[in-house]
């Protein structure tokens, strides 16, 4: 651990990203905070963002020491997950099915391209008003999204095997059912896994869409919020607070799918 | 299967003909092939580029059918405009490019055959795989996954996957294609080798008139499109076959004989090429 | 594949064929069986749309617990004859669409220049991309608040989300895309006496050519999402406010109609894309 905090320091790719990060913080404060520009000053400064994260007792009632803060943490990530997840199992499953056997593609197809163009987020009305709870809704919502991004490049990752690891297995004595388990799901695993981090940032992009319009708690509906009540610290707190997640469970799902799928490691040359 | 004499894996093509799209584009890959490969035979099929060498894999392997003839297993039809005996492991395929499961690590791979048809338990594969790496030199690379290993080795796992399950017939297309000099001799090494161990028929599809020389008991030299059998030369050389046999009068004699053929045929097909783009 | 065993019609010879055969690719000799299976698919395709419909039309019929409160699928169709009728529906097309391609339009405009400069200079991309992946995780739909505090007006606000939607996808993209070309083709092109000038212009744009389509396609698609929000959240006028609109008034059917409008509209524009990634590659008919 501490050598590689040491390469770290001693690489110039490290400095530069500081410098690239500091560059940015410097012109924000410039243009928000010193300079008086006309539209630039309506937006929060960056060390007022930073005051406000990092105080006990923050004006908008939200910072890193509140236990607000938390809660809508939580609420935002256990809807991510619900959906995440479903939208994973099914999403997978159809995906693989629909790649195994065609004439169940081509029953299921045309429903699937017709559905999937149509954004997640347009469903929100209909979802509100016709499943039980805005809670169901706002889930739906953000399970919808990742469960077509997931179908798509299960599908994709089926079509992408090689055919000839399909006939050696046949002629190995093969029953559809090891094919099914030796071939196709191992085959398909990195355009799956390339699917769920697609997925989990549309999904995280539902939900907040979600949460803001059906007024629910979780950071969306927090961000609104704080616009509405004028914290525009607040907004941009969340805003970065919304970055990390995204940032932590797409990592998360990289380092999965680098687990499961082991033998990528020699192919990239580890 | 019926099983009135021990399964040798004889293997009579009698007049077979595949037309590819029949209806649309028309293309007679082949037309009344016939020759036999008897009982362990080391066959080798040389012959022009599409000149219906992976048909006839295909076809005997099961993976496609054909339009006319016959072709004959141990005088039992697997073959015909008909019938189309599905895959399975009497006739192996080891493949072009190489189809060990990426996924899988080298035992894994190996042992995938047994297990899947549940003719050996897990242990006893194991043992059985570790014996045959052993024996080929090829231990201490059980857990490791094909990318990390070089073609040659990957190559010569591949046949064992293939010869684990005892098959009767073991086809190869070109499977050393793209090796360099040096590492065939290895694999020409290794191929002798496991056929001397334990014979089996070999179906061969290759390009380099050396190794078709060298590893086969006769040489099927295939016409261009539509593709007939052109000449056939017998390998009366004993085996083991070792490496010093290829400065002998007798193997100059027949790769002169080969080549000949075949460089007639590859003139007709460049011809041929030429035409079509004309 | 899978339980067909035969290999049949669709196993050519090797100077025609490929080792891979996604069931979409078409090449020119597949093209006449694809004609001659196509009866039985779209058969299963319009079978499918129908049995689609009609077990909608039983879900509410037989009042399935809450897909009750759907409407019937004729009623839908009623009132997507009414508003393909009226002149706003057409204008709300219009709106969305303006929209879209502003964002979208300007998104490509700055970020593809960007991604390959970062591609390019390992160096700026040194100081830019670690930035750049910290705001690319937030959501579009957060930076409503602050896109509206900013710009003077409404729509410029929406440009704003529609281009944030994109840009970040174009990027990522085309970084992808500029890394893949090998190296071995720059240093082809080097000795044949190529300038740098030349490289840039005759290997690395074709080349990560693909990936800027693909990037289109995605943002494209990604785009929509965020438009639909902006416009129920802050818009006026458009598809997506359109159909908030129906919300707020009960009107079922017409968000049915909205949602089924805006998916269409997304569809064409995607298609849109992709025929001018078709046009721009006619060395790669499978983008």
């Amino acid at each position: 651990m501490a050598n590689r905090l040491k390469t770290a320091l001693l690489n110039p790719q490290f400095y530069r990203a500081m410098t690239g990060i500091v560059l940015f913080l410097v012109l924000w404060q410039l243009l928000t905070g010193v300079l008086d520009l006309p539209r630039f000053k309506l937006l929060p400064n960056p060390i007022s963002v930073i005051k406000e994260w990092f105080s006990f007792e923050p004006l908008s009632g939200r910072s890193l020491f509140t236990q607000e803060y938390y809660l809508d943490i939580a609420y935002s990530v256990v809807r991510v997950l619900i959906a995440f997840s479903l939208a994973t199992v099914l999403g997978v499953g159809l995906g693989l099915i629909m790649g195994w056997n065609r004439i169940f593609y081509e029953f299921t197809f045309p429903i699937v391209e017709i559905l999937r163009p149509m954004p997640p987020l347009s469903w929100i009305p209909l979802a509100v008003l016709v499943l039980p709870g805005v809670e169901v809704a706002v889930v739906y919502v953000t399970f919808i999204a990742g469960f077509f991004a997931t179908v798509l490049n299960t599908l994709l990752g089926v079509y992408s095997i090689d055919k000839k690891y399909f006939l050696a297995a046949r002629c190995l004595g093969s029953k559809p059912r090891h094919i099914f388990r030796n071939v196709v799901v191992p085959g398909a695993l990195p355009f799956i896994f390339t699917g769920l981090q697609i997925s989990m940032g549309v999904s995280w992009m539902s939900l907040v869409a979600g949460e803001i319009i059906s007024g629910q708690r979780g950071l969306g509906y927090a961000i609104y919020e704080g616009y509405s009540m004028f914290q525009y610290n607040q907004v941009v707190c969340y805003m970065f607070t919304l970055g990390i997640l995204g940032f932590i469970s797409s990592a998360g799902i990289r380092a999965v799918g680098r687990k499961l799928m082991a033998w990528e490691a020699s192919r990239r040359g580890a | 299967m019926a099983k009135g004499k021990t399964p040798q894996g004889a293997i009579s093509i009698k007049n077979v003909t595949k037309i590819y799209d029949p209806e649309g584009v028309h293309v007679v890959a082949m037309q009344d092939c016939s020759f036999d490969i008897a009982a362990r035979e080391f066959a080798i099929i040389v012959g022009p580029s599409g000149c219906g060498k992976t048909t006839l894999l295909n076809a005997i392997a099961g993976f496609d059918g054909i339009t006319s003839g016959e072709i004959f297993l141990d005088g039992e039809l697997i073959s015909s405009h008909q019938k189309q005996i599905k895959p399975n492991v009497d006739r192996m395929v080891v493949f072009q490019s190489g189809a060990l499961f990426p996924w899988k690590t080298v035992m894994e791979n190996v042992i995938y055959g047994p297990i899947v048809q549940g003719t050996m338990k897990k242990t006893e594969a194991l043992a059985r795989g570790r014996q045959m790496l052993n024996q080929v030199g090829l231990a201490g690379i059980e857990d490791k996954y094909p990318e990390e290993l070089s073609s040659g080795i990957q190559r010569r796992v591949e046949i064992l996957r293939a010869l684990i399950n005892e098959p009767r017939v073991v086809m190869l297309d070109e499977p050393f294609r793209g090796l360099d000099a040096v590492a065939k001799t290895v694999m020409h090494e290794f191929l002798v080798g496991v056929y001397c161990t334990s014979p089996r028929t070999m179906f061969f599809i290759t390009h380099d008139l050396d190794e078709a020389i060298f590893l086969g008991d006769k040489v099927v030299i295939m016409t261009t499109r539509p593709a007939r059998v052109k000449k056939i030369v017998t390998v009366d050389m004993p085996w083991p076959r070792e490496h010093h046999i290829k400065t002998s009068k007798l193997y100059l004699d027949l790769k002169g004989e080969v080549l000949e053929a075949v460089h007639e045929e590859a003139k007709k097909a460049f011809q041929a090429g030429e035409r079509e783009l004309a | 594949m899978g339980e067909n065993g035969k290999g049949g019609l669709d196993t050519l010879p090797e100077s025609v064929s490929s080792q891979h055969r996604p069931v979409a690719k078409m090449g020119y000799l597949q093209l006449k069986l694809f004609k001659r299976v196509f009866n039985l698919r779209t058969a299963r395709g319009f079978l499918s749309v129908l049995i689609f419909l009609a077990l909608w039309q039983l879900v509410v019929y037989v009042k399935v617990p809450y897909l009750q409160y759907l409407p019937y699928p004729r009623q839908v169709a009623a009132s997507g004859m009414t508003a393909v009728a009226s002149w706003q529906y057409w204008a709300d097309w219009g709106l969305s669409l303006e929209r879209i391609f502003v964002g979208f339009i300007a998104a490509q405009i700055i970020g593809i220049p960007l991604g390959l400069a970062m591609g390019i200079s390992k160096v700026f991309k040194g100081f830019s991309f670690p930035l750049f992946e910290i705001l690319r995780p937030i959501p579009p739909i957060a930076w409503i608040p602050l896109a509206i505090l900013f710009w003077p007006t409404r729509e410029l606000s929406i440009y704003f989300l529609v281009f944030i939607g994109a840009f970040f996808i174009i990027v990522i993209n085309v970084l992808q895309g500029v890394s893949n070309i090998s190296v071995s083709l720059k240093w082809a092109a080097s000795s044949l006496g190529a300038k740098p000038k030349d490289i840039f212009w005759r290997i690395l744009l074709p080349g990560s050519l693909p990936s800027i389509i693909t990037g289109m396609t995605v943002g494209m698609g990604v785009t929509w999402n965020v438009l639909i929000a902006a416009e129920m959240i802050a818009g006026q006028g458009g598809l997506g406010r359109a159909t908030w609109e129906a919300y707020t008034n009960g009107n079922i059917p017409l968000i049915v109609v909205g949602m089924v409008s805006i998916g269409l509209a997304g569809y064409l524009s995607s298609t849109l894309v992709r025929w001018f990634g078709e046009k721009a590659m006619p060395w790669n008919r499978e983008v």
